[in-house]
């Protein structure tokens, strides 16, 4: 009877959207960095049950990132200062992939991250021809180490520029990862959509720090780290609302996201995909389980289909 | 493999004045190794706490923690009956399958327990174990007769001399007999200076602050000899002769 009461359900409401030409089953998206290339997820659930994922932050080269500890414990949330620890582009597209591929059969989104934008370019240009990619999605918030060290994610001049050198070299849709640690974020995705942006996601983590009273150091090894987790919900929705309001290409909301609630409301701040972050550090299964609660929450507001309601706040 | 599970809360007891020890009720079958450790949710807290395995059975885990900050006092306050959400399975473990036949196990303060149920496993395989236990003080002591118990030869050393010998577990190590393997757990002064004092092949077990516990977040990573490794996926155990000491 449980099962058909579920089937039921599955049969009124529709949880599909759609990015940039890509159906997704459902808009419930693991953030980058949270979920590796998928496998140690796959040993706890069936990942395919996903929207997409998108895939550990990705260099030209391959990099360990920052000393230890990088972890640090807060109120409702978490510290990481991992510094993109991954394999390097070839690596990611000879082996990750292939071996990503026999757990997710759905097109993944490839997280790009770059210290120049020579860097961008040759990553996206080279995960270009990579079929298994749906999304390319550009992290901007390195550190240009040309210029000074500055995150191209906090000028618009500079997001615009990395913006348009991405968007010449491959033909999948570019999704600008914006931080939230900048005076004006409106003027930075506005400056991605001009470049040519086919989305926004935002936000990544706010920068922050913990102190250790015993020792009287800085928890994290490299002082200080990107804050995320349930504490930084509230902001990540204003600036989707934001965001959504200002541009008029599609929003991936990401920032705190822990229930299928959360997920609603990002939807109508403006988003049309969401992704979960911390969440899955704590709970491994918290994708599957805002996925299967969806449904019911959706019939509780009377929300028939998912995609309706994206940006409905403003209204 | 690792699974997520509700355990029953059988018994939560002190020890010495600040570690503890609990036995969890539940599903046992995802820990395949000693050496490996769990990932306790504890309310109002966002991160788990990874906590090494001391000992299991089919339907029982034990742990031993000491209270160091917010999440272990949590824990230390938990009474039998409650019931805890705990990921098992996690990190590599000890490799048992090394022919060591005279394998010296040694511990510092709370790295002494996941050394508890590898002591077990090598003495059933046969194997004369020696176990020097490191403390600061005579108060903080504990297990030294479990050990004992499980037919090992047992040397506690204490920084202040007040039990045992006087002095770090490396001071202990004249006193011990002649071993072919080192298996080591504690603090990482004491992991660097067992591997200067020691040349046998061996297995340390380090620690690091980790997000997740089961390889998705990479925040505990080190570099060995063989790559960069996860703490809680390829470790938290390393071979001696892989490890990089910064």
């Amino acid at each position: 009877m449980q099962t058909e009461n579920v089937n039921t359900t599955a049969r009124e409401t529709d949880l599909s959207v759609e990015l940039s030409g890509l159906r997704l089953d459902n808009p419930v998206i693991p953030a980058s960095g949270t979920f590796g290339f998928g496998a140690e997820f796959a040993e706890f659930y069936d990942i395919n049950i996903l929207g997409s994922f998108s895939f550990k932050g990705t260099t030209k080269e391959p990099r360990f990132g920052n000393p230890t500890p990088r972890i640090a414990e807060c109120t409702e949330g978490m510290i990481n200062a991992v510094g993109l620890q991954n394999p390097g582009i070839d690596a990611v597209v000879s082996q990750e992939l292939p071996r990503m591929a026999k757990v997710f059969r759905k097109p993944v989104i490839a997280n790009i991250s770059g210290f120049s934008v020579e860097e961008y370019v040759e990553c996206c240009g080279r995960i270009d021809s990579e079929p298994q990619v749906g999304i390319i999605e550009v992290n901007v918030s390195c550190p240009n180490v040309k210029h000074g060290g500055m995150s191209f994610g906090t000028r618009p001049e500079s997001a615009y520029e990395v913006t348009k050198a991405v968007k010449a070299v491959t033909t999948k849709p570019v999704y600008m990862k914006l931080s939230p640690n900048v005076t004006d974020i409106v003027s930075i995705a506005r400056a991605c959509e001009e470049a040519g942006a086919d989305g926004i996601t935002l936000i990544n983590t706010m920068l922050g720090m913990r102190i250790d009273l015993r020792t009287r150091k800085p928890v994290i090894a490299n002082t200080m780290g990107g804050f995320s987790g349930p504490a930084i919900f509230p902001v990540a929705l204003r600036m989707v609302y934001q965001v959504a309001g200002a541009c008029g290409i599609p929003v991936m909301g990401c920032g705190g996201v822990s229930s299928a609630r959360d997920v609603i409301e990002m939807m109508m701040a403006g988003a049309t995909a969401v992704q979960v972050g911390a969440m899955n550090l704590r709970n491994p299964y918290a994708c599957k389980e805002i996925i299967e609660a969806l449904p019911q929450e959706m019939e509780r507001l009377g929300i028939t289909r998912l995609r309706d309601i994206i940006g409905i706040a403003r209204n | 493999m690792y699974k997520r599970g509700i355990y029953r809360i059988v018994a939560n007891e002190a020890l010495t004045g600040n570690v503890y020890r609990m036995v969890l009720e539940g599903d046992t079958q995802y820990i395949t190794a000693p050496g490996q450790f769990v990932n306790v949710e504890l309310p109002g807290k966002f991160l788990r706490r990874p906590i090494s395995i001391c000992d299991y059975d089919g339907r029982t885990i034990t742990i031993i923690y000491k209270v160091v900050g917010e999440g272990t006092a949590i824990m230390g306050e938990m009474k039998p009956g409650g019931e805890l959400d705990v990921l098992t399975g996690l990190g590599n473990g000890f490799d048992t399958a090394t022919g060591t036949r005279r394998p010296l196990l040694v511990g510092g303060g709370v790295g002494v327990p996941p050394l508890y149920n590898l002591a077990k496993r090598l003495i059933a395989g046969g194997a004369a174990v020696n176990v020097v236990l490191g403390f600061n003080t005579a108060s903080e002591v504990f297990y030294a007769d479990e050990f004992a118990a499980l037919g090992a030869t047992v040397t506690v050393a204490t920084a202040d001399g007040s039990r045992g010998v006087k002095g770090f577990v490396t001071d202990a190590l004249k006193s011990v007999p002649e071993y072919d393997y080192v298996y080591a757990c504690g603090p990482m002064p004491m992991l660097r200076a067992l591997g200067g004092a020691v040349n046998v092949p061996g297995q340390f077990s380090f620690e690091e602050r980790m997000g997740c516990g089961f390889g998705g977040c990479m925040g505990c990573s080190c570099k060995t000899k063989n790559g960069n490794k996860r703490i809680c996926k390829e470790g938290p155990v390393l071979r001696t002769d892989e490890i990089i000491w910064e």
